[in-house]
């Protein structure tokens, strides 16, 4: 049962990967990720850390993806006609295909970590506490620091947005 | 629940990463570049889960805490940049962004 459902949730968030990747549209192509993040968030269900399921929905499902969508719309490109792709950048883009392909099989062909039964282990993902525990204790320093990155990448974008005088942007 | 083994997951995020990194290399409008910039950051918490899982550690877990903080400030920086970028140039492929060159 249980590698039933992993199965399909791999199987779920790897072709709306793929869709995003392959999508024309770019709206279509933020839709997909949407499911594949949702097909993320059931494997973290299936490693048993629901605290991070949730928080991937809202944040990356909830908040980043729906930031993409309102500046895709903002941007409104028409769909130009856009030339056929030969020469140098076709052999380049199958080189890529190529390169990503042997390196997966690679993988999956050498690769092998040691697996222990995971109902042996203790599921430590499952309980909040020990969430909070980690960040208050040994994790204290990177959540300071992410306080402050977070205040530099809000002043970053608040500078970025603002037209400034004479920029003579628009022609 | 007898869930499957660390392979499988590590498979799992090693083909997600690729796909995402394949979608980086290929696709021509920034922002669909953007999008598969976070499929690959969500392909490595999915291994850091697997791996905290298995091995029975919260490191694991609470590092994807900071990996979701850093992916959300890089997005609204970089949304930034690609709107600034649009008003000067008015395209967001990126094969018409090359000024720098020559």
């Amino acid at each position: 049962m249980g590698n039933l459902l992993f199965n399909l949730f791999a199987v779920f968030t790897v072709v709306t990967a793929i869709g995003v990747v392959v999508n024309k549209n770019a709206v279509n192509a933020a839709m997909c990720l949407l499911l594949s993040l949702v097909g993320v968030a059931a494997l973290f269900v299936a490693l048993e850390a629901y605290l991070l399921a949730f928080i991937l929905l809202l944040v990356y499902a909830g908040a980043i993806v729906a930031l993409f969508l309102f500046i895709i719309m903002l941007l409104d490109t028409k769909g130009v006609d856009r030339p056929r792709i030969t020469g140098l950048p076709l052999v380049a883009r199958i080189l890529a295909v190529g390169l990503v392909a042997l390196g997966i099989v690679s993988f999956v062909a050498r690769g092998s970590v040691a697996t222990p039964d995971p109902s042996t282990i203790p599921a430590l993902g499952a309980s909040l506490k020990l969430y909070a525990y980690q960040l208050f204790t040994t994790y204290l320093l990177p959540v300071q620091i992410l306080g402050f990155l977070l205040l530099i990448a809000m002043l970053g974008v608040i500078v970025l947005s603002k037209r400034f005088e004479g920029m003579g942007d628009i022609k | 629940m007898i869930s499957p083994t660390l392979d499988s997951y590590l498979v799992l995020s090693v083909v997600l990463f690729a796909i995402g990194l394949l979608g980086v290399l290929i696709r021509r409008n920034t922002l669909v570049v953007f999008m598969c910039l976070e499929l690959m950051l969500v392909a490595s918490t999915l291994a850091l889960v697997a791996f905290s899982r298995y091995n029975g550690t919260m490191d694991g877990n609470v590092f994807v805490f900071f990996i979701l903080t850093v992916a959300a400030a890089e997005v609204a920086v970089g949304l930034a940049i690609i709107v600034a970028l649009f008003r000067k140039r008015m395209t967001i492929q990126v094969d018409e962004l090359n000024t720098l060159k020559n």
